[in-house]
Order: structure tokens, then C-alpha cells, then sequence
């Protein structure tokens, strides 16, 4: 492990052969960014200043940020940029989360976890 | 321990359920295309295809020329053209120049041809310190510049998407396109490396 940067290997063939995402959740906020801005929901440039400011945050706030947290960051952007252009509202994201939250919860162990609606 | 339910994931993977529910709820996105979008980026684009422009170029002055006067136009003739591929710029290392790209402020990185970046390249560290101290950097991913070589450092952005063009490695004169692209790293391609000598393919 390289000290300067964690997630660096020193062979490039190895590191060519690490995963593009980490985790599923990587991938799909990767996606959904990129299918908004595709749908010209969102310029790219607006895009990446977005993302821009959220790197800066971190950085301020003392995030030594080796790269391993980028898609928190991108998460982050994609958050606020949709909700400061109205695409979605605060408190529809947070009872969406709940739905997802209690969905895992009454799921079987093993089971595919799916949204059920509670009205 | 409760075994009779799925243990609910992160806060980061519920918010990203979440948002996706809610925009597809409202048509804007299409679960299908998501899937389609992260095997591409998963599976299918990577620095193969990067390594393919610069064996190109080693090989056919021509198409070399035309990289420098419209690296966009030269690689879209290979195929590799769509997201992340727009305004791209080659940036050639010779004797007397080595060139290094980072993107200072997010991770700006040219998709049709690099596939998308590793870890290290999204890091602060990285991002500072390739600006402010790049021999050293280049000396921790285990390149030696030599100290009449000149570096340059490129950053990358939304508007300009830079790709290095190492130096073609010695005794490889009758090497065919194919044979050549192996020796070419994504590593040498952003400039932190050199390409990989015949021996080491």
C-alpha cells in the first residue's frame, strides 16, 4: 500500500483490474447523474461545479478525502442539485428513504428487499 | 441478533434507492438504462480502447497528425466516441517534455478512452500535489524523470479532456498495432507512468 495514496497498488495491471465501484450504490448514483444530464435535466458543467463544492466542503471540513469517499461526495451533489431545481422535494426523498428503510426491515432474510407502498 | 429480517443498508444506499424510486416515479430515469449504463462502464469502456489510439499513433504519422490537429475527430474514426469524450486534447511526451494530467477540482477524465478514473486519481492528494510537487508524485508511482526533461502538468476540466501520448518504447520497430497496445498502461496514458518496455509485456 502506497502512503501517499491509499488505493493505489504500484503494479498498473493490478490496479487497472480494481473495480470501477466499490459498492452497488456507487454505480447507481454514477448513472443517475448521468442519465439526468443526458436528458438535459442538468448542464454538465453544472454538474461538476456541483461536485466541485462538495469536494471543497469536505476538504474544509477536515475530509481527508483519499478518494475512497468520491461517490459520497457525488451523492451529495446529486442530492442538492436536484433539490434546488425543484427535480425533487426534501420531504418526498425523506419519506422515501423511511419506505426503503422499513422495506428491509420486513423482509425475510435472503430475500429480494422490495418497495411496498404503505398508504 | 434478529435473523428474520434484511439488516437496512446505509444511509448512502438507502438515499440512492430513494432517489432513484422517486425519479423514476416521475419518468426521469429508466431502471433498464441504468443497468445498461454501469455494465458499460462496468464491463465494456476502458483503457483498451485509449491503448488502441496510442499504438495508432506510434504506428501511422498520419493518423498522429491528425490526433495532435483534432484528437476528438481522430479518435471518434476508432469508434470511441460518446460521453466524456468531447473536447479531447493529446498531449505528447518526447525527450525533453513529460506530461501529467489531473483534474484539480473534481475528477474530470476522458470516459471513451480511460474507461473511469481509479481511486487514487479522485484523491486530494493526488489533486494537490500533482500540481505542486509532480516529480515526486511520479517518483511514488515509480518513475524516474530525468532533470532536463520538462514536466507538464495539464488540468483537466469539463471543457478540455487531456490524454498523454507516451514515448513509443525502444526495440519495438517491427511490433505491429496489436502487439503495441499492450505496452500501453492507463497509467502511461494519464502520465504517471511511462509505457511498459517489451520485456515487462
Amino acid at each position: 500500500m502506497n502512503t501517499a495514496f491509499p488505493g493505489l497498488l504500484h503494479d498498473s495491471g493490478k490496479d487497472e483490474q480494481q473495480p470501477v465501484f466499490a459498492e452497488p450504490w456507487e454505480a447507481h448514483a454514477f448513472a443517475i447523474a448521468v442519465k439526468l444530464s443526458e436528458k438535459g435535466l442538468l448542464k454538465w458543467s453544472e454538474w461538476t461545479d456541483a461536485l466541485a463544492e462538495e469536494i471543497k466542503e469536505a476538504k474544509d471540513q477536515g475530509n481527508p478525502d483519499f478518494g475512497n469517499t468520491y461517490y459520497q461526495f457525488w451523492l451529495s451533489a446529486l442530492e442538492t442539485i436536484l433539490l434546488k431545481k425543484n427535480i425533487l422535494k426534501k420531504s418526498d426523498l425523506k419519506s422515501m428513504m423511511e419506505q426503503w428503510r422499513r422495506a428491509y426491515l420486513s423482509t425475510p432474510h435472503g430475500n429480494p428487499v422490495k418497495l411496498v407502498k404503505y398508504k | 441478533m434478529n435473523d428474520n429480517h434484511t439488516s437496512p443498508p446505509s444511509e448512502m444506499e438507502l438515499k440512492v434507492k430513494a432517489l432513484e424510486s422517486l425519479l423514476v416515479e416521475k419518468g426521469l430515469v429508466d431502471p433498464a438504462a441504468l443497468d445498461e449504463l454501469i455494465d458499460t462502464y462496468e464491463n465494456r469502456v476502458g483503457p483498451k480502447n485509449g491503448a488502441k489510439v496510442v499504438a495508432r499513433a506510434w504506428t501511422d504519422p498520419q493518423f498522429k497528425a491528425w490526433l495532435h490537429e483534432d484528437a476528438t475527430a481522430a479518435i471518434a474514426s476508432m469508434g470511441f466516441t460518446g460521453r466524456q469524450g468531447e473536447h479531447m486534447k493529446i498531449v505528447e511526451n518526447t525527450n525533453v517534455i513529460h506530461n501529467l494530467v489531473v483534474c484539480t477540482l473534481c475528477s474530470c477524465y476522458p470516459w471513451t478512452v480511460l474507461g473511469l478514473p481509479p481511486v487514487w486519481y479522485k484523491s486530494a492528494p493526488y489533486r494537490a500535489r500533482a500540481v505542486m510537487a509532480p516529480r515526486e508524485v511520479l517518483k511514488e508511482f515509480g518513475t524516474e524523470i530525468g532533470k532536463d526533461v520538462e514536466i507538464k502538468v495539464w488540468d483537466s476540466t469539463s471543457e478540455m479532456r487531456y490524454l498523454v501520448l507516451p514515448e513509443r518504447p525502444a526495440d519495438t520497430k517491427d511490433w505491429s498495432e496489436q502487439k503495441l497496445s499492450a505496452l500501453v498502461s492507463r497509467n502511461s496514458m494519464i502520465g504517471v507512468e511511462k509505457a511498459r518496455l517489451p520485456e515487462e509485456s
